[in-house]
């Protein structure tokens, strides 16, 4: 069991290895037949996520950024194995998850947690809190007695904020804030090292955003968490992630760390997407620059060709249309997809 | 007050309630804002905190009999909407008042083809022909910018993107000129770069036709780019009032500096951590004695716990709600 050596307390837990990559995504496909119409036949493909490639380093936060379809959630899915890919290859604490035999990968998935964005969805609304959160326990044989998995219940509710009557509580009895905690509790239960959070606050109040993002931050140090954190909101993933990719239309055309992409970010499409986000002072907007960005993004049934940005781009120029610009580095750890830049 | 227009829509001492298994439900209690001809006023808040509710009000179709509206006047151009027959109101809607829902999908009929739903305004409410009313209707998507207006016109609302159903929405709600449009949270359901568009789009429209708007959001960030006057709301009362630039740069109620403290920016350095409002958003049902905001408050006094306050000047055209306003400007400021 040394691979799963299991994390029961933050006191024994060592500094995180930071160089060591825990995730290493490469070439990463996972392409949707779309079949119906009239006589059922095969109406194309869609490339939800189009030869991508990107590591996480243990303890890091990958922010992975983009609008919706542009395949964020499910390279996230791949990831945690709910999804199939079509091609490339995701390594994870070393090994090869397409090569993994189902007991491995049944230790895989324990490491690998998910946090979703509508927690009520995902919890069962005739569990309550303890059972939902001591199911895994027992079916993983972690904790098999029954008054040290209410002990450890209650240890993890406590590890997510909640008081431990908590456990005696329905979904249907909690607010956003409450079921959310709920989720991030059942996912501590597995001791995970790397957790995909998949838009884990935009279904919550603003208010209650920064309760939750605090607390998975806290989490992260506590328990040397690994996080790849799915979202949409530009300002929410700058303030948690280490790096940050950003994707369209299921490629990803900027990788860099934080800094850089917020501060000097190259591509026309993050440029874009940073000057949408409307600041919340009304003296910063009022002489702000902004480049609103015409059109829309395009069906992945029928991606534009070369760059897919290109059409909706304010500087693309006639190669553009040419070919698909391949992801370079333009400075030591930033990696850019623009022949423009 | 920088706006001289001339008050177009009063609402005074609102108060919508609904009747639910949990008990009563004040989702508005006792409310009173204005809108002055062209100008755009925000109502923002957390879910469950009355703004839409404010709205659907307005608009006299809060569902019943669950849903009632107890008490209050809401006078637009100097008339009692809550005292017209059924039949008066109608020409209100859409002809004097356009709405603005948050999901286009759900409000546009998916059976219509798209220039039915667009011609039947004016035909209604303008008496147009139905020549007239198609002229009217490619004009309208010239407008809210969608190219090809003649083909889309027999196209239906799910052979619309998301983006197209919302400007679809937005001309609907142009098609008769009205007065006012109420928006409840228009961009919500958008990506950020056709968020960015359909604002813009919104706020061109309502400057060059002098449209005012009321635009309902938990957006921060939208409210302040694109409202004149802002009205905060917490557990179906209005907290804070006052222009958009006095709220932001000096806010006199803890639930408005809770929230503008605890949204990452980026246009300021990166915090070590974010500064959360704590405990929970309000169960309507079962709210406090005295202030509602008060069980989350980290400048609560002992007072905060028996009255509740009521909206207080604490600048020329700002008020606040709170017992402590007036040390939180201090508080703030130093």
């Amino acid at each position: 069991m040394s691979i799963a050596a299991p994390v029961r307390d933050e006191r024994t837990r060592g500094e995180p290895h930071k160089d060591e990559e825990i995730l290493t995504v490469r070439n990463l496909s996972k392409h949707f037949e779309v079949t119906g119409g009239f006589l059922g036949g095969r109406r194309g493909v869609v490339k939800a996520v189009d030869d991508v490639s990107f590591s996480i380093r243990r303890g890091e936060t990958l922010g992975l950024v983009g609008e919706s379809g542009c395949g964020k959630t499910t390279t996230g899915r791949c990831v945690l194995q709910l999804e199939k890919a079509t091609s490339g290859s995701i390594l994870f604490e070393g090994k090869d998850l397409a090569a993994a035999t189902p007991s491995e990968l049944r230790t895989v998935r324990r490491k690998m947690q998910v946090i979703f964005q509508d927690p009520y969805s995902s919890l069962n609304p005739r569990m309550t809190v303890g059972q939902m959160i001591a199911e895994p326990l027992a079916v993983h044989g972690i904790v098999p007695e029954r008054s040290a998995r209410d002990a450890r219940v209650k240890e993890l509710l406590g590890h997510a904020g909640l008081p431990a009557a908590m456990a005696r509580r329905y979904p249907h009895e909690l607010s956003g804030g409450q079921r959310q905690r709920v989720g991030i509790a059942r996912a501590l239960a597995m001791e995970p090292s790397l957790i995909v959070c998949d838009e884990p606050v935009s279904a919550l109040d603003v208010s209650i955003q920064a309760q939750i993002i605090n607390l998975l931050e806290e989490l992260q140090t506590g328990f040397g968490l690994t996080y790849l954190f799915v979202a949409h909101d530009l300002s929410v993933v700058r303030h948690i992630s280490d790096r940050v990719a950003v994707m369209y239309l299921g490629k990803i055309v900027e990788l860099t760390d934080r800094q850089s992409l917020y501060e000097s970010p190259q591509h026309p499409y993050t440029k874009a997407l940073l000057s949408a986000v409307p600041i919340p002072d009304p003296a910063v907007e009022l002489t702000r620059e902004r480049t609103v960005l015409g059109g829309e993004v395009p069906s992945p049934l029928n991606p534009p060709s070369g760059c897919v940005f290109h059409p909706r781009c304010p500087v693309a120029i006639d190669e553009c249309k040419a070919g698909v610009p391949e992801l370079r580095t333009v400075a030591p750890g930033h990696l850019v997809a623009c022949i423009r830049v | 007050m920088e706006q001289g227009g001339d008050l177009l829509l009063d609402v005074k001492n609102l108060q919508t309630q609904f009747a639910t298994s949990g008990g009563v439900v004040r989702a508005v209690d006792g409310v009173s804002w204005d809108v002055r001809a062209g100008e755009t006023v925000a109502l923002v808040g957390e879910s469950g905190c009355g703004k839409s509710v404010s709205a659907l009000s307005i608009m006299r179709l809060v569902a019943a009999p669950a849903g009632r509206i107890l008490d209050g006047q809401i006078l637009f151009k100097g008339r009692d909407l809550l005292r017209l027959s059924e039949d008066d109101m109608r020409h209100i809607r859409g002809r004097e008042i356009g709405m603005i829902f948050q999901e286009p999908m759900t409000s546009l009929n998916p059976v219509l083809t798209v220039g039915r739903q667009l011609t039947e305004p004016s035909e209604i409410h303008l008496g147009m022909s139905p020549t007239q009313s198609r002229a009217r209707a490619v004009e309208l998507l010239g407008m809210v910018s969608i190219s090809d207006p003649e083909r889309r016109l027999q196209q239906y609302p799910h052979q619309f993107s998301g983006g197209m159903r919302q400007r679809m929405m937005i001309a609907m709600a142009m098609a008769c000129s009205p007065a006012l449009i109420l928006a409840d949270e228009p961009t919500t359901a958008l990506d950020v770069t056709i968020q960015a568009q359909i604002l813009e789009l919104m706020k061109g429209l309502s400057r060059k036709m002098g449209v005012a708007m009321v635009m309902i959001t938990h957006n921060l960030g939208v409210v302040a780019r694109y409202a004149d006057r802002v009205n905060v709301m917490y557990a179906g009362r209005i907290v804070e009032r006052g222009t958009a630039a006095e709220i932001y740069a000096n806010p006199r109620h803890p639930y408005t500096l809770g929230l503008l403290r605890s949204v990452p920016r980026l246009d300021e350095p990166r915090r070590a951590k974010l500064l959360p409002i704590q405990g929970q958003p309000p169960d309507l049902s079962r709210l406090p004695p005295g202030c509602a905001f008060q069980p989350r408050c980290q400048y609560a006094v002992e007072r905060c716990l028996r009255e509740a306050p009521a909206l207080e000047s604490v600048s020329p055209g700002h008020v606040s709600a709170c017992w402590v306003s007036a040390e939180l400007g201090q508080k703030v400021t130093t």
